[in-house]
């Protein structure tokens, strides 16, 4: 959790940012534009996101042998294997070999799976310093702040508040509102530092353990020198971005940037295979990868849970959510908001520490229909949602399963189910509903801050039909 | 399989208490079509509700309760996108490792939504006797993305030649209603009704139509408690006053 306040102060605090509001929203409508302008053909489509399906569904079903597999390439390429179970481990790892190298700055391409451990104020804490490159990510880093998005991690700023962010940490740097200028700033800060930093670490978008390579997807060029500048590289991922073959990446890689940020290909494609060989005239001498599970082997382990890992990324669930473009990632509390973040994080962090996160989704599907790998996603939620008002957990449930039983809403439901499967009980319950109509305050409750309540009729369809003459079978 | 002899119709919770009449409506536009049309009057609830609320063991009885009025081997007409989805979509999983799984497969297979019913099955063609009107169309989520339904409300009312359609801006997004959703999450579902009422507000619209009455719910709640004029109507009552009564 990323603040001590609760879900609600959260969820109220983000409706409460106007400016913010808008900023998301203008976001998202230029972002789904995007992603549908490219395309434009649905039959082409459905047919890309069933194969975008197969791959990472292989990639599930194979996960044990393939990681086995990749750590074996990536070795042979001289690309050293690093096992974490969690956050701990991963920093430990990432730390000792800091250390071991005497490397005392840092550069970083983008990961979330950083965030997800919370890098970056480990390694501040054993006083080694730590550069975001990504030019979103660096935003965000001086003002202090953490990612609203897991593609677009600044974009609840306006260039307004960026040009003053920049001007307040870099005074030397003349004030300007202009993008292009502002980027260039940027990037004259950023080329200076890569140059001087022991170690670079990245994020990876896909590792494919035939060949042992790792693939790097981004825009900006920083991604590329992170992890080819300076001496040594450590890349960090999620154990359930391995995929079995390079054939797989293509497809992949099409509907990765298509459906995050609706590129046809982003401006660079890294394919790490290994450290600098003799006679080479650059990359890092030492190439290492972290991987993390950090709940994802318990979530392998449910079968029906066990699709949220097929996830790549692209953030388009996010885009195209109508309850994040109202609140912005920030309201969410953990690394990855959205509809992603409402069926993954709950899985990994527990029911008792997000498993609120499952209440901020409308069911509206309009994640799943946009997923390139067909995650499905609302089902996912609502299983989420039977599972955190369990009555008797088991060995097969998710941690903090039933912890969000409450006892008057438990007896609410047991209720509604003695008055709706008894058909009689029912007749005698819409009778009272409907003769006692102008009794129901039309102001009363939550539902009633933003609309009118309704009014039951007179008389219940029953009515009307055994009336109309309608047959009872 | 085309157009039947007979259907059950399923009124839906929320329709039986507090919209009848568009049942009735549903109801004698399929029994126009020259189809005899069955009422079961133990039926209550397809489970939703509890379903989407995590309490499965309570929406599996109410919808096994539901399930029984059932038992002839004709279609059911919903004139709800999301209780249809409910029984189509999620009753096999809601009935999975059940005994009755089987015949909760064999009930959601012939379970439709009613434009869907009168679009592909009956392949209605109706006479549109009412006066001009400006109207919007709100497509429900669960007709659009669960059951994948949306263009056949569009149809029906391309039939109405004295009706003029305009579009809303964001048009396919969530209105904010998603059941228990509006109540737990109240602020975030009131934004969004928000943005769903000034869309509507800014076309020429005089009234709204939608397949699900969850969605005019919220809609038309909001609309009235803005204070605006724009009235919502189910689309069976919109089309039954147009091709019947007012002729």
């Amino acid at each position: 959790m990323k603040q001590g306040n609760t879900l609600s102060d959260r969820i109220n605090n983000s409706l409460g940012k106007a400016q913010n509001r808008q900023n998301f929203r203008s976001a998202m409508s230029g972002l789904m534009e995007k992603r549908a302008a490219q395309f434009p053909d649905d039959e082409k489509l459905a047919k890309l996101r069933d194969r975008g399906r197969e791959i990472r569904a292989n990639s599930l079903r194979n996960l044990p042998y393939l990681l086995i597999e990749l750590e074996k390439t990536l070795t042979e390429n001289g690309i050293q294997v690093h096992w974490a179970n969690n956050s701990f481990e991963a920093n430990q790892i990432i730390v000792c070999l800091l250390q071991q190298n005497d490397a005392k700055s840092v550069v970083k391409g983008k990961s979330m799976v950083s965030e997800e451990i919370e890098l970056n104020s480990f390694l501040e804490g054993h006083g080694i310093s730590v550069l975001e490159s990504d030019l979103g990510e660096f935003i965000i880093q001086l003002a202090d702040e953490t990612p609203s998005h897991i593609i677009m991690p600044a974009i609840h700023k306006t260039k307004k508040e960026i040009a003053e962010l920049l001007h307040e940490h870099f005074p030397e740097l003349p004030y300007t509102e202009d993008v292009d200028q502002l980027t260039q700033s940027a990037r004259k800060i950023l080329r200076n530092k890569f140059n001087q930093a022991d170690a670079g670490i990245s994020g990876v978008n896909f590792a494919v353990a035939e060949t042992g390579t790792l693939c790097l997807v981004e825009n900006e060029g920083n991604g590329g020198m992170s992890s080819t500048v300076p001496p040594l590289h450590i890349a960090i991922t999620g154990i359930e971005k391995v995929v079995e073959k390079l054939a797989d990446v293509p497809p992949l890689l099409n509907l990765l940037t298509k459906s995050a940020t609706g590129q046809t290909i982003t401006t660079y494609f890294n394919m790490i295979s290994r450290p600098r060989q003799p006679g080479e005239k650059d990359g890092p001498e030492a190439v290492h990868l972290v991987l993390l599970d950090n709940g994802r082997s318990k979530i392998y382990g449910n079968s029906s849970l066990q699709e949220i890992l097929h996830c790549i990324r692209c953030g388009s669930c996010i885009n195209h959510c109508p309850v994040y473009v109202q609140l912005g990632g920030h309201a969410y509390g953990t690394v990855y908001p959205g509809p992603i973040g409402c069926a993954l994080e709950p899985m990994r962090l527990g029911i008792n520490k997000v498993g609120g996160l499952t209440s901020l989704c409308t069911l509206c599907g309009a994640c799943e229909q946009v997923c390139p790998v067909q995650i499905p996603l609302p089902k996912l939620i609502n299983r989420l949602r039977a599972e955190s008002v369990l009555r008797r957990a088991d060995y097969t449930s998710l941690i903090g399963a039933g912890s969000m039983r409450k006892p008057l809403e438990s007896w609410g439901w047991r209720i509604w189910k003695w008055i709706y499967r008894n058909p009689a009980i029912y007749r005698v319950f819409s009778l009272i509903v409907t003769r006692t109509r102008e009794l129901i305050p039309a102001r009363m409750g939550r539902w009633a801050r933003y609309r009118f309540n309704p009014k039951p009729a007179r008389r219940t369809m029953h009515e009307l039909a055994r009336e109309a003459g309608f047959d009872n079978e | 399989m085309g157009k039947p002899s007979e259907i059950y119709f399923m009124a839906t919770c929320l329709a039986d208490l507090f919209y009848p009449k568009v049942g009735i409506a549903g109801m004698r536009l399929i029994q126009r079509e020259g189809i005899r049309v069955v009422f079961p009057q133990n039926q209550t609830c397809c489970g939703q509700p509890a379903y989407n609320s995590g309490y499965r063991a309570e929406a599996l009885d109410v919808a096994r309760s539901l399930m029984s009025c059932f038992p002839k081997d004709i279609p059911i007409v919903v004139p709800s996108g999301s209780c249809a989805g409910m029984i189509r979509h999620q009753w096999p999983e809601l009935f999975h490792g059940q005994p009755d799984a089987q015949n909760a497969l064999n009930v959601s297979k012939r379970t439709y939504e009613l434009t869907q019913f009168l679009v592909d099955q009956v392949e209605i063609e109706l006479d549109d006797l009412g006066p001009s009107i400006t109207v919007a169309i709100h497509t429900s989520c669960s007709s659009r993305n669960e059951m994948k339904v949306a263009s056949h409300i569009e149809s029906l009312v391309s039939q109405m030649k004295n009706v003029t359609v305009v579009e809303q801006e964001r048009k396919a997004e969530c209105c904010g209603f998603g059941g228990s959703f509006a109540i737990k999450q109240a602020e975030i579902s009131g934004a969004m009704v928000k943005d769903k009422t000034d869309a509507i507000g800014k076309t020429e619209a005089s009234k709204l139509v939608s397949q699900d009455c969850g969605c005019l719910m919220n809609i038309g709640g909001a609309l009235r408690k803005q204070k605006r004029t724009i009235e919502v109507q189910h689309i069976a009552e919109f089309l039954w006053d147009r091709v019947y009564e007012t002729g």
